[in-house]
């Protein structure tokens, strides 16, 4: 079927063996969850209003319960009562909307007919009557004083924040800022805007409730999360709770947390059928996005380009429930003064409210819209000093060992070579092309924290291996590397590896695929599990050989001892007789939770990127050609090297999205004005860099197996970063606002040649910048 | 909303389907619901994403923006369609040595067109490797190994002509 049968299982690590389950992928043999059929199954539509934020007055079903084949509508009154009320940090959302719509595409209802035609049609005649609110739409309507609370101050308990919309205030602090004296202060305003996830795999739900238990079907990154919250909104213990969960068809965060499953699984209680909830892309866009925020910064330098302080105040806008929102702006906050050693540092990051869809978890974790001010402000200095952007950073990245927050996980890797490699990768320093500017940035991301992994290994009386595991893949090609990681182990051969996920009723608990922790944590769980396999073999052996432990050593798949070597099939069959039996073992990682620490303990590992562009800008249209792009990431170790690759690759050209082009907008209804693939572009094909280079940095330096460090969200983290760098250096103007649109660059190169061009710099666009004291001798 | 159906025949992948059909159903929306091949993907609905591509009488089609009603009497071919027992199409094994699938949603959709692509113009050059596909997305974004996965099909065909 693939190379595996011919790489022989020792050297299996940092070969790119081929996916695992990639052949069902090519031959559409895969199921995603649209495409599983239940018997029987009733067919739910959701019931929405046009607006952003309205007050309920009525809800009418009976023209709707009039179209044939429909079973129920359902509303809030309808469920229990109180509304059940869910999410993975605060139970703020209810399963239907209760007496008020909180943003555009929350359901007020949801119809369940025999097939989906009806239900469609059902949906459409559910008549609510409504009045619409003022809505919360922006980050200054969500601070202003006069601005309606999203959130109702009951549901926030004690909170002193409960009478504003702001979620919460993350706050770190450290040196001095106030007193601390740079020859160069820089002061601006980024923004960086809505993006949607945009998975080519809409959002798809099932739900079945059989002898007194629930299972539902989702594609649902972490369906462990899922069990703990259907459990809570069903009232069930987690042992009456199954959470199947196919792989998704492409996710990076936006299927990481419950939508509708919740849903679902009352539906499923109330009607007695199971049932099917199939998004189309507009309602996909209304169910999950990235945060928009808005990033005010001043930078102290000295004069030879040694950063001196960083003053950062980020405030995201998070939608109309918290969902995971909170915890990504605490990531955010926590690294947004970069992988640089910073003497001074003051950051706050606030997390609001606002009438829109819940922001959610996105590749990246809140890093790119604070990476994109930090990295311009650094490139900016640069020009200022008289430095160039590689020039900068090397005086300032800190080098292993060294700390770029105080108290946390130091510099975990020689991140000046990941740096020089991404350099070299766009030929920095050498004669530009006219017309043409280059780029490069930094991204630092941390890893996970506060979690626990395992899995069970079995090993079979004919030598196969099963490893059951509750990790996703999600296209990142987690089996792949867990089959490396085991036929290496135990020198089994690849192809005897079966990997079983997504099924919380088989596979042991696994706190979530996030973070890129899966190989770090996961990996290291397989491989414990796979000795732990061993040490009983040896214990078997020890019994029915009468051989000390001590001399027996495992090896080439077999255990020797005595002058014999006898493969695993011939002691399980010794041992077990012909009734037969497995070795199991246990693998388990665990992180440990630090309550006072502002991420709950310190990052395992970073996620560390540096990135080189090289760009031309059509003056004409404003319209930006990328010719070089590239991302070079310290990986520690890549175990599958193709899929790393891959990987970044594919974040980036992610990155060159919100970069270039993609944005959410929305009218003065808090509807979105542009979801749905003709109006919200992606790149394709044709948006490919005209050289894409994805480098990796392998010095076996990180806590995973073999040295590895968690990879596939770096690409993203800092890409708009040196995009942006580059387009100053080819147009001479700066732009602080995402996406660089050609609109929005044409806009800036008109204004460039409207005014005395000794102002550019200080004066480019909508927003404030200052160059507030430039020390003399620096002009 | 109409119930009423009427009756088309369909060549799916070289096999004949005499079918009930409604007039408001998609070429898509039959294939994937009442001849359960799945492997065609739906996603945008309107023709932008190429999720949905499969052959109509040879040419690569969108099959949510065709009513199954309009094509009676034509001939499909589906991703179930290629290849050979369990003998893959040198495409799919081309996309599976490149790299070129991560979640894989997009892939049969992507495979469809570069096969109508193939058969357009046996010696693609890169960018009318971009330009034939530029009708599929991919979020995954393996673009790159995308176009190296056909390119090299074109070249290995090449090679065992010659």
């Amino acid at each position: 079927m693939s190379a595996s049968t011919t790489i022989p299982a020792e050297s299996l690590v940092g070969k790119s063996l081929t996916r695992v389950g990639g052949r069902d992928r090519v031959t559409g043999a895969q199921r995603y969850i649209a495409d599983i059929k239940l018997d029987g199954a009733l067919h739910v539509k959701l019931v929405t209003l046009p607006v952003g934020h309205a007050r309920i007055i009525s809800i009418d079903t009976s023209l709707a319960l009039q179209v044939t084949g429909v079973s129920c509508v359902i509303t809030a009154a309808d469920l229990k009562q109180p509304v059940p009320r869910f999410g993975p940090s605060f139970n703020d959302r209810p399963v239907l909307a209760v007496d008020e719509v909180k943003y555009y595409g929350e359901p007020v209802a949801a119809v369940a007919a025999e097939d989906e035609d009806s239900a469609e049609e059902a949906a459409r005649l559910v008549q609510v009557e409504y009045e619409e609110l003022p809505g919360v739409y922006s980050v200054e309507r969500a601070l202003a004083s006069d601005a309606p609370l999203v959130q109702a101050p009951s549901l926030r308990g004690n909170n002193p924040l409960a009478h504003t919309n702001i979620i919460n205030e993350w706050k770190l602090d450290w040196g001095n800022v106030d007193t601390a004296k740079a020859d160069l202060v820089l002061e601006n305003t980024y923004t960086f805007p809505m993006i949607s996830h945009f998975a080519i795999e809409p959002f798809a739900f099932m739900a079945s409730a059989k002898d007194g238990g629930i299972t539902v079907w989702s594609p649902i990154q972490h369906p462990f999360v899922m069990q703990r919250i259907i459990a809570h909104v069903t009232d069930l213990p987690l042992s009456a709770v199954r959470i199947i969960a196919p792989d998704p068809g492409g996710s990076f965060g936006g299927k990481a947390y419950p939508k509708f499953e919740p849903l679902l699984a009352l539906m499923a209680l109330k009607t007695g059928r199971p049932v099917r909830l199939v998004l189309n892309l507009e309602e996909s866009f209304q169910a999950s996005r990235r945060a928009s925020n808005q990033v005010w910064v001043r930078s102290g330098f000295d004069h030879q380009g040694m950063l001196v302080f960083q003053d950062i105040r980020a405030d995201f806008m998070l939608g109309a429930y918290v969902d995971i929102g909170d915890r990504v702006v605490s990531k955010a906050a926590y690294t947004a003064a970069g992988p640089y050693r910073n003497p001074n540092a003051r950051i706050l990051a606030r997390s609001l409210f606002s009438h829109t869809t819940p922001s959610t978890a996105f590749r990246g974790f809140g890093v790119p819209q604070v990476s994109w001010a930090i990295e311009s402000q650094i490139n900016q200095a640069a020009e200022k000093l008289g430095l160039d952007g590689l020039e900068i950073r090397l005086r300032n990245v800190a080098h292993k060992g060294e700390l770029v927050i105080p108290g946390g996980t130091p510099a975990d890797g020689h991140w000046e070579q990941t740096l020089q490699k991404a350099a070299d990768a766009i030929d920095w320093g050498t004669p530009l092309p006219s017309g043409r500017g280059r780029g490069l940035s930094m991204g630092m991301k941390p890893s996970a924290t506060v979690l626990s992994s395992n899995v069970l290994a079995r090993l079979h009386m004919d030598g196969s291996l099963s490893l059951l595991m509750g990790t996703s893949d999600m296209g990142q090609g987690a089996r792949t590397v867990f089959v490396q990681l085991a036929a290496s182990e135990l020198e089994v051969p690849p192809e005897k590896v079966q990997i079983t996920m997504g099924d919380t009723s088989i596979v042991p608990f696994d706190s979530s695929t996030s973070a890129s922790r899966s190989t770090v944590f996961m990996g290291n769980a397989v491989r414990l599990a796979c000795q732990d396999v061993m040490r009983k073999l040896k214990e078997i052996a020890t019994e029915q050989y009468g051989v000390a432990q001590g001399e027996i050593q495992i090896f080439g798949g077999k255990l020797h001892f005595a002058g014999r070597s006898l493969p695993y099939t011939t002691v399980l069959k010794d041992y077990f007789g012909p009734g037969r039996g497995e070795i199991i073992g246990l693998g388990t990682t665990r992180a440990r939770f630090e309550p006072e620490h502002p991420l709950g303990g310190n990052p395992a590992f970073w996620e560390l990127v540096a990135v080189g562009c090289e760009a031309e800008v059509d003056t004409t249209t404003g319209e930006i050609t990328i010719h070089k792009l590239a991302t070079v990431t310290d990986v520690g170790k890549a175990i599958n090297p193709q899929q790393v690759e891959t990987q970044d690759a594919g974040a980036a050209i992610m990155g060159l999205g919100h970069t270039l082009m993609e944005h959410l907008m929305l009218d003065d209804h808090g509807r979105l004005r542009n979801a749905g693939a003709l109006d919200y572009r992606i790149p394709t094909i044709k948006d490919m860099p005209g050289s894409l280079h994805s480098g990796l940095v392998e010095n076996q330096d990180g806590p995973g197996p073999f040295g590895a460090k968690g990879a596939g969200e770096s690409g993203i983290l800092s890409i708009s970063g040196a995009v942006g760098a580059a387009v100053s250096q080819a147009t001479g103007v700066i732009i602080r606002d995402l996406p660089l649109t050609p609109e929005r660059v044409w806009l800036a190169l008109q204004d460039k040649a409207n005014i005395n061009p000794s102002a550019i710099h200080s004066k480019s666009l909508d927003h404030d910048s200052g160059v507030h004291q430039l020390a003399d001798g620096l002009k | 909303m109409s119930t009423q159906k009427y009756p088309i025949k369909l060549e799916v992948n070289g096999e004949w389907h005499t079918l009930q059909v409604a007039a408001q159903h998609s070429l898509l929306q039959v294939l994937r619901d009442q001849l359960n091949l799945t492997g065609t993907k739906e996603c945008c609905d309107e023709g932008e994403c190429g999720a949905c591509t499969v052959l109509l009488n040879g040419r690569s089609v969108t099959s949510c923006l065709i009513l199954a009603v309009e094509v009676d009497g034509s001939s499909i071919t589906t991703i179930e369609g290629l290849g050979q027992g369990d003998q893959l199409d040198p495409l799919q094994e081309s996309f599976l040595e490149h790299g070129a699938v991560q979640c894989g949603f997009c892939i049969p959709g992507i495979i469809m067109s570069g096969k109508y692509l193939l058969k357009k113009n046996p010696k693609p050059t890169y960018e009318e490797v971009q330009e034939g596909l530029a009708g599929n997305l991919c979020r995954c974004a393996g673009y790159g190994q995308i176009i190296e996965a056909v390119l090299s099909t074109a070249e290995k065909a090449g090679e065992a002509q010659s």
